[in-house]
């Protein structure tokens, strides 16, 4: 579900959250008989139920297991760090490590920009801003194994693939998108971005709006051209949101699954064997039973690195944000 | 795209009258408009269209001329083949159904929870709303294997979920973007409304059934559509948690079922499974725009 594969609504909340906390406390309890009574029981019950069961027990379990030998017969004997060790010495973690980060730098350079680009250029659209935001999105409500596997004839290497007989039409190619070791992660990539770049389009757009005229016409009294308030005004008013999406996309694209294990299985030659899809393996195609041990290891120190990132780029980041 | 936007977005008038009147200006960003929209109708309605006539075209002539814009043959029967031999229909049920119960836990727990928290605000309210916001930050990746070791072998109920669809529906629930949603929305209700309901004797049950959820249409209909939407798309944890595939759903089974099915029928599988997601999008197009952007307002 939400909570596994994909989660791009809110890994962060960073700034929204000390306001929000803050906020039921201030005014009182209303209804006050009932604070605290049966019928508050009654409505917590089903979220401290479903967020007990599936959501705060499996993360102290995901810290426990990292320690433990667990196959589903025995009971699970704990065994200190050799899951760790285990994980560093397998040689194919590094070939994860450099195929999850390529992938990230690859999905800025391409996903970064362009939505910035388009949504800039979109604020300024007077008639139809909406056929242009549903053509932008329609492709983020695609089913994204419908969008991989299609694209995956697209990617087809003969000369009558679709993207090769396009190409072929400028004299290019043909290229073997999924087969050619140098290109398969970009092939990986382009299909990744056309398929998340819709969304951040939108958000983009919502924080465009808001950025108040006034100080457009501020500028332009002192004389600012475009490109200046593009660059002083419309920049610096949006950048929360920017340093926001960075981090968004790359929390992401770290955790990436669905292209390299449908498009390629990790292959050739390992070439796309990500994280995830190794966090994968350990846990569920070994044939001698699942290695949840390793696989937990491996799970808690992504997720550590990552929020370890994502702290320090906050703290980093804390003075221009605001 | 992204160069040629980028050269021309610097000659347009940002949201300024004077310039606009600028000849040069003007056209310069109706250019841009122009290329920019050529490049979102072919980036983002291509694929689709492409998927659109393949799904209805013989295998050969997808084969030999993909990109002919009008094939040879045209043959209907590819739907009706993939909806009945390769058994479409039963998949895109079970999609449906895991849809339907993903989204009633979701709602439930959400709506739940959110009222609670922002109305009745229990004394504990605080640390509970603090550790469900906490999850967000907790990146997804940490609750796969533990997630799937807790469908196994569940506290209380003492049998395995696996092959049910309680194993997809019930940890759909534990979504805390759609609590901080719903707590958000009900917090800044006109509390007056809740009193005036107090004085004449309605409790928590009533006010929540009669009030709070009729007033918060708006927000509820954002929650269902990301449900629904998200449920859709779902593919590593159902194929996880349902390995019998009388109970897989489209996105599970549509990669086992390419490596024995003929292209066409393929292809008109993938078209069907598409249909659902898209046409909801057409229909609520506001609702899902609108709701893109709260998310970004959320995060901001």
């Amino acid at each position: 579900m939400t909570s596994i594969d994909t989660r791009p609504a809110g890994v962060t909340g960073d700034r929204a959250r000390p306001q929000n906390a803050a906020r039921p406390g201030r005014r009182g309890g209303l209804l006050a008989r009932a604070r605290g009574g049966l019928p508050t029981l009654v409505f917590l019950a089903p979220m401290l139920i479903v967020f007990g069961v599936f959501s705060w027990l499996p993360i102290g379990r995901a810290v426990v297991m990292s320690f433990q030998r667990t196959n589903l017969v025995a009971d699970p004997v704990f065994v200190g760090v050799a899951n760790f060790q285990q994980v560093f010495a397998d040689p194919q973690l590094w070939t994860a490590v450099q195929n999850t980060g390529y992938f990230a730098l690859l999905a800025l350079l391409f996903g970064y920009p362009i939505p910035l680009v388009a949504a800039v250029l979109m604020s300024e659209v007077r008639k139809m801003r909406g056929l242009f935001s549903a053509l932008a999105y329609l492709p983020v409500v695609v089913p994204p194994v419908v969008a991989v596997l299609l694209w995956k004839l697209f990617y087809d290497a003969g000369e009558d693939g679709v993207f090769n007989t396009i190409l072929g039409w400028a004299g290019l190619g043909p290229f073997a998108w999924l087969q050619d070791a140098d290109i398969v992660m970009p092939s990986l990539v382009l299909e990744a971005t056309w398929a998340a770049a819709g969304g951040t389009v939108i958000i983009y757009l919502a924080a465009l709006t808001g950025v108040d005229p006034s100080l457009y016409e501020a500028a332009e009294i002192d004389g600012g051209g475009v490109w200046r308030k593009l660059w002083h005004i419309t920049l610096p008013q949006i950048r929360g949101i920017l340093l926001i999406t960075f981090i968004l996309q790359i929390i992401g694209t770290a955790q990436v699954f669905l292209e390299p294990f449908l498009f390629t299985d990790g292959g050739p030659a390992n070439r796309t064997l990500t994280l995830l899809l190794l966090i994968y393996r350990y846990a569920f195609t070994n044939s001698l039973g699942g290695d949840y041990g390793a696989a937990a290891a491996l799970s808690l120190m992504l997720a550590v690195v990552l929020t370890a990132f994502s702290v320090l780029y906050f703290r980093l980041t804390r003075s221009w944000s605001s | 795209m992204g160069s040629t936007g980028l050269k021309s977005a610097a000659d347009r008038g940002l949201l300024a009258p004077t310039d606009w009147k600028r000849p040069s200006v003007r056209w310069s960003t109706r250019l841009a408009h122009g290329a920019l929209l050529a490049g979102l109708a072919i980036a983002g309605l291509g694929p689709m269209l492409w998927l659109a006539k393949a799904a209805v075209t013989p295998t050969q002539d997808t084969l030999r001329e993909p990109m002919a814009l009008w094939p040879n043959g045209f043959d209907f029967a590819n739907l009706a083949e993939a909806w009945t031999r390769v058994e479409i229909d039963k998949y895109f049920l079970n999609t449906i159904a895991l849809a339907a119960g993903s989204w009633a836990v979701q709602l439930l727990v959400a709506a739940t929870g959110g009222y609670a928290l922002a109305i009745l605000r229990p004394r504990i309210g605080k640390v509970i709303s603090g550790a469900v916001l906490a999850t967000l930050f907790v990146p997804s990746v940490v609750l796969l294997v533990p997630l799937y070791l807790t469908i196994l072998d569940p506290p209380v109920v003492g049998t395995s979920m696996l092959n049910t669809f309680w194993a997809v529906w019930l940890p759909a629930g534990a979504n805390a973007f759609n609590v901080l949603l719903m707590q958000r929305f009900f917090a800044n209700l006109p509390r007056e409304i809740f009193e005036a309901a107090r004085v004449d004797g309605a409790g928590p049950y009533r006010v929540f059934w009669s009030i709070v959820l009729p007033m918060s249409r708006p927000i509820i209909g954002v929650v269902s559509v990301f449900a629904v939407i998200a449920s859709w798309k779902d593919f590593l944890w159902p194929m996880l948690v349902l390995p019998d595939p009388e109970l897989q759903p489209l996105s599970v089974r549509l990669p086992i079922l390419q490596q024995f099915v003929e292209l066409d029928v393929f292809l008109a599988a993938l078209a069907i499974s598409s249909l659902i997601p898209i046409a909801l999008f057409l229909i609520f197009q506001r609702l899902f725009l609108n709701g893109a952007s709260l998310g970004g307002a959320v995060k901001g």
